[in-house]
């Protein structure tokens, strides 16, 4: 039978854990918050700009320089680029291995395909750099403050790789917030753009619009991994906050528990002893 | 006839401005644009300067940088890479920035990119101008 005193380090070893994880999920709510804000502060551009380029489509629909931007080159998918967001820490319960699995199963799907990495995010780093894989691009520590420039750097070294037809396609796998207890997988295809239906409209315009166009779509495609880098910073927070409530809460049972043995240990301790004592005077008798 | 019209001004970041106002000064790429309400469609790609509108009596000032702007009859939207309200620059930093780049064009040497320069002197003079309206 274990000692009175080695259960009740125990029960103080498991405080002390419970102490961090609570703190760690206060930390995270309040991380979340802000992420939260930035990722509804972007929402605004990224909706104008939509609006803009599909006003632009319409007008330069039919235009044979439109459908031969290098943007919009569709190929046999035969190289692809893939961009994987991961969190920087752990901790997060399975925020970072549903998304290394989401990007083996990408891969798995594409077999014949050659596939050059841009791992962006500590996690994922760590986990391809063993791995047999091409990686082209490392981005690590971006997520602690997510920057347009960083942003748009990742997006026009991918852009630039398959203007020059390096690749074929350019994918990212990144987790979405959906809401504090859930996160969404992605999987988008960057490249070559999808364009959305445009209805034509009466411009004038400075530039020929399929000008201005050119000069729109990298920028869409620069605020669509912002946009993922905010999205799965605020989800990387919820995960974290999710798991660090689980663990908090999983301590309080170990306690308790352990808080019902330890009594019970004691009480059998008294019981042994009173009975020692009663025989020893039964015994003298 | 609407005598206002909604300005939206956003970055990447955020939104800056979302509200009715009865004109606006947008420098475009191609040289100022005025804009009042029940304008003809447009789009044009935006220059770096001072952006001004006004609402009702008061007359309000930003400086952007680069970007794109759509005009509609009822509404203009301004897609700036940067932008910032005349009360949010930093006079100090901006007259810094002016005068470094003042320096760098009157002392030409081959080390540096002359239309990088250009471009940080256009900057810094929108943010000053914007700024000394406030």
């Amino acid at each position: 039978m274990p000692s009175l005193i080695d259960i009740r380090r125990r029960i103080r070893s498991v405080r002390n854990t419970q102490q961090i994880t609570k703190a760690m999920k206060m930390v995270s709510a309040a991380k979340l918050r802000r992420a939260q804000d930035r990722v509804i502060a972007a929402r605004p551009y990224a909706g104008v700009l939509g609006h803009a380029l599909s006003d632009l489509i319409g007008a330069a629909a039919g235009e044979e320089r439109l459908a031969s931007n290098p943007l919009l080159a569709r190929r046999p998918e035969q190289r692809i680029l893939l961009l994987l967001l991961t969190g920087d820490r752990g901790l997060a319960g399975a925020f970072n291995s549903n998304l290394i699995k989401a990007s083996q199963s990408f891969v798995e799907e594409r077999a014949g395909a050659e596939i050059a990495w841009v791992l962006i995010g500590r996690k994922g780093r760590d986990f391809y750099r063993k791995q047999a894989v091409r990686i082209v691009g490392e981005h690590i520590g971006l997520a602690a403050r997510v920057e347009y420039r960083d942003a748009a750097a990742i997006a026009s070294d991918a852009i630039q790789r398959f203007r020059d037809q390096e690749v074929d396609a350019v994918y990212l796998v990144n987790n979405e917030f959906k809401s504090v207890i859930s996160q969404k997988l992605t999987v988008t295809r960057l490249l070559p753009i999808e364009l959305p239906e445009g209805k034509p409209l009466d411009y004038i315009y400075e530039q020929p619009p399929v000008e201005i166009l050119e000069k729109m779509l990298p920028r869409y495609v620069e605020t669509e991994v912002y946009r993922a880098m905010l999205e799965s910073a605020a989800a990387e927070h919820a995960a974290r906050m999710t798991a660090m409530d689980a663990a908090t809460s999983n301590a309080a049972e170990i306690i308790e528990s352990l808080t019902l043995y330890l009594n019970r240990v004691r009480q059998a301790s008294i019981t042994k002893e009173i009975i020692e004592v009663v025989s020893g005077a039964a015994a003298g008798e | 006839m609407a005598d206002t019209f909604e300005l939206e001004i956003a970055t990447p970041e955020r939104l800056l401005i979302r509200e009715q106002v009865n004109e606006a000064q947008i420098p475009a790429r191609n040289g100022y644009l005025g804009v009042l309400p029940e304008h003809s469609p447009l789009i044009a790609e935006l220059g770096t300067g001072e952006l001004s509108y006004t609402v009702g009596p008061h007359r309000r000032f930003l400086s952007v940088d680069g970007g794109f702007v759509e005009v509609l009859p009822d509404r203009v939207r301004v897609l700036a890479d940067r932008a910032e309200k005349a009360d949010e620059i930093d006079m100090e930093r901006a007259r810094a920035a002016l005068e470094r780049a003042r320096d760098r064009l009157s002392n030409p040497n081959t080390a540096i990119d002359v239309a990088r320069a250009l471009n940080a002197l256009k900057r810094a003079q929108a943010r000053v101008t914007a700024a000394g309206h406030k």
